[in-house]
């Protein structure tokens, strides 16, 4: 597939020459044994799985904690490479929590003309019970995790912008732990930059969102939906790196106005929630009754001061598939800048010439559900057979408002280690942010997952993927 | 700390030493049945008792055989009390405290948990039986050793003791229920060889043969075994050694909590009248009703000590 558009490999660049940014690798792996990184990447695997860094796979019964592979060849990143996507990042995520404020209050966007008003009116993730309501620190989106593609030298796009409830992150710090683990005197030769300040950066900037109510030591809990959610382990991975609690909805209820979790000594009030828990189960008073994740009352509380959510309900707005392709409008529009980072070419299903075109080139485009995510319930035209397309078609004519479509890329590749040595493969990219009342702060580096099959675009975990240790290269 | 987590440890704890003792029960009950095929059923049927599960078992089999026993005690997920269930219990409830415990103890637990699910993927035949026991004994060692090396001694490890030592003794208990009529005395008048074999295992079931040996060389008799494994304070899977713990880790937490609960108060009166008793007064009383009592304490105790801090909600 593809045969029109040249692939653009990271590692390798024209005429057999090494890119920049992998040069001191390279020195590092010519003088490399080939069965020693075979043994090195087995021994990973068991690394992984004694620790027990696995993710739950819904809907089966055996097998049911699975390792997401981990391939030992690093996606690298220059220093000015990554300087000009912290910059585009950090203007998107700014204008993204004042569009959330914008949006919850005044709507001065939609006054002036910027973005439809069915856009939100319509939207399941607009959140009345939000209207007015003004988070400690105006901070709405804590932790955002920017989804990257790259097409080319110096062609980035953002792919989703994931502004809820982000994972991935215990993955970045754990595959750079394995990486130090196994071969520490690589990164004696190749600078790289730190990540495993994440959890003390993430630890201090929920803590300068505590709520004014907070006297002292802000206390920071996480909340889980437990141990079978597919996200459990970084849960409890970031509790524990972080010294915060590890709560259930079952361990928390309402106390004198805050939010307390029950110890062995009794209640104790919980400053900041980093939830891991979707809005609709947040809090069965407000949203799904049915839910038992949730603490009932969190959303009156919330609402009172006495507890700061993060990420604030409401969040989903933003980074809604419908939302996203006005987001170049929305930097324009609050920051009164251009965006640095290029959305990719999107057409709105819902408008109808844009879905002429989309009947019309269904085998090139990659059809996705306004409101789906993990790569299920989308069209890849290109790898998909005649029947796939035609019963594609049938859903979207029924329900084009549910769908947007984009061009299929053409996703940079970065070699991985395959039984018969290195071989390209498609990746992206999920740098993270935190946002306090203080300041934007991104890690350098993120996750790099891969699609592992041959010539595959789907690079999730939940599909097949995997993962790769992401440096970013000192000045 | 959250009382789910005080819980989750207790419950972790609980559930490594049950497969402990499971796996030593089989080991005693095995070879009984090796040398005296003919009381072979009688002794598998007491075995499924001091574990607890005789109602499930008869659920699924009318015979007790050895390869039915031996695969509902270690394998059988429909038994809550099998080894693969309360390992897989010991896990997902590590799990729910990893934030409470070391890289070492959650590796241990995980490796346990690995190791046992292959070991115990297929039937175990008898030859493979005494192999597969030590293996589960190893890998609950393991975890306790890293429990000990690497853990603070605050309040999460006297919740992680607390657990091991109630199921302890209700273990070391229930072992002299099932066969409370072999040590009574109008049995040891017969002295038959019949009875040695039975006292042995016993001992076995405890790991405490070479130690009763140790101490009363040449002599076993049915008194002395119930007086070991009731009042010896030596002896760690005695049931004074085991409610001297439970006190011990009891008061830390009072000490560090500052707080004195109804627990403690429970606590202190079942291991003053394991102190005060000598043998006689057991027997006298009735061995068989002692040891129903000290059973129904002891899970009463359970329970207070659930409640008192707060496990569930």
């Amino acid at each position: 597939m593809q045969k029109s558009q040249t692939i653009f490999d990271e590692m390798n660049g024209e005429a057999g020459s090494v890119r920049y940014p992998y040069q001191d690798y390279q020195k590092w792996l010519e003088t490399e044994d080939p069965a020693r990184l075979r043994r090195k990447s087995a021994a990973s695997e068991a690394f992984f799985r004694r620790t027990g860094i696995t993710f739950n796979v819904y809907g089966r019964e055996e097998a049911a904690e699975r390792l997401i592979p981990f391939d030992i060849i690093p996606r690298v990143i220059s220093a000015r490479e990554w300087s000009r996507l912290e910059r585009g990042i950090e203007q998107r995520v700014r204008a993204i929590n004042a569009f959330l404020h914008d949006i919850y209050h005044r709507q001065e966007i939609i006054r002036a003309g910027r973005i439809p008003k069915e856009l939100i009116a319509n939207n399941d993730a607009f959140l009345p019970q939000m209207i007015g309501v003004s988070p400690p620190g105006n901070v709405y989106t804590h932790i955002v995790g920017t989804d990257l593609v790259r097409t080319g030298e110096d062609q980035f796009y953002v792919l989703e912008d994931n502004a809820r409830t982000p994972s991935g992150v215990s993955y970045m710090l754990e595959n750079r732990e394995t990486m130090l683990h196994m071969f520490p005197e690589l990164f004696a030769q190749v600078r790289v930059r730190r990540v495993s300040d994440y959890p003390k950066n993430l630890r201090r900037s929920l803590g300068d969102c505590a709520p004014p109510v907070c006297d002292g030591k802000p206390v920071i809990a996480v909340l889980t939906p437990g141990i079978h959610n597919s996200a459990y382990f970084e849960h409890s991975f970031l509790a524990d790196q972080m010294g915060a609690e590890l709560v259930e909805g079952h361990d928390l209820r309402v106390v004198d106005g805050r939010i307390a979790m029950r110890t062995t000594r009794g209640y104790d009030p919980i400053d900041v929630l980093y939830r891991r828990v979707d809005d609709d189960f947040l809090d069965p008073l407000t949203f799904n009754p049915q839910s038992q994740l949730g603490v009932a009352g969190i959303m009156d509380v919330y609402r009172a001061g006495g507890i700061t959510i993060a990420n604030a309900p409401g969040t989903g707005i933003a980074d809604d598939k419908a939302i996203y392709s006005y987001i170049p409008e929305i930097v324009e529009f609050y920051t009164g800048e251009k965006a640095m980072l290029q959305n990719v070419p999107t057409w709105r299903c819902a408008e109808p010439d844009a879905l002429a075109y989309v009947l019309e080139n269904l085998h090139e485009l990659v059809v996705k559900e306004v409101h789906g995510s993990g790569g299920y319930g989308m069209l890849v035209g290109p790898a998909a057979s005649k029947r796939e397309i035609s019963a594609f078609r049938t859903k979207l004519k029924a329900k084009p408002g549910n769908y947007i479509a984009q061009p299929t890329l053409a996703l940079s590749t970065v070699p991985i280690l395959t039984k018969k040595g290195l071989a390209p493969r498609h990746v992206d990219l999920r740098p993270f942010v935190l946002v306090s009342p203080r300041n934007v702060e991104i890690t350098p580096g993120g996750l790099t997952r891969v699609a592992l099959k041959a010539g595959s675009l789907v690079v999730n975990s939940s599909q097949g993927g995997g993962t790769k240790d992401t440096w970013v290269l000192e000045e | 700390m959250l009382g789910k987590t005080a819980g989750g440890l207790f419950w972790m704890f609980r559930y490594l030493e049950r497969s402990e003792n499971t796996a030593r029960l089989l080991d005693a009950g095995f070879r009984i049945a090796l040398t005296r095929s003919t009381a072979a059923e009688n002794e598998w049927a007491s075995v499924v008792a001091t574990a607890g599960v005789t109602q499930a078992y008869t659920e699924k089999y009318d015979q007790y055989v050895a390869r039915n026993v031996i695969d509902f005690l270690l394998r059988d997920k429909s038994n809550s009390s099998s080894v693969m269930s309360v390992i897989e219990g010991a896990r997902n409830n590590a799990r729910l405290v990893r934030t409470a415990l070391t890289r070492e103890v959650w590796e241990a637990t995980n490796e346990c948990y690995i190791t046992l699910k292959d070991l115990l993927s297929h039937p175990i035949s008898e030859r493979d039986l005494p192999e597969t026991l030590n293996t589960i004994r190893q890998q609950s060692a393991l975890v306790r050793g890293a429990l000990h090396g690497t853990m603070l001694r605050n309040d999460i490890f006297d919740f992680a003791r607390l657990g091991t030592f109630l199921e302890r003794a209700d273990n070391t208990a229930r072992i002299l229920d099932v066969k409370y009529y072999v040590l009574l005395p109008s049995a040891s008048f017969v002295g038959s060889s019949l009875d040695n074999v039975q006292w042995e295992s016993i001992l076995r079931s405890v790991s405490a043969q070479r130690a009763y040996r140790w101490l009363n060389p040449g002599d076993i008799n049915p008194m002395g075994i119930a007086e070991f494994l009731i009042l010896d304070r030596r002896l760690p899977r005695s049931l004074v050694f085991c409610y001297a713990k439970i006190v011990d880790n009891l008061g830390y937490l009072e000490e560090d909590y500052g707080l004195r609960l109804d627990c403690h108060d429970m606590a202190i009166p079942i291991l003053n009248r394991l102190k005060e008793s000598t043998i006689n007064s057991i027997f006298d009383e009735g061995l068989h009703e002692f040891i129903t009592a000290f059973i129904r304490d002891n899970m009463a105790l359970g329970s207070q000590v659930q409640q008192d801090y707060r496990f569930i909600g």
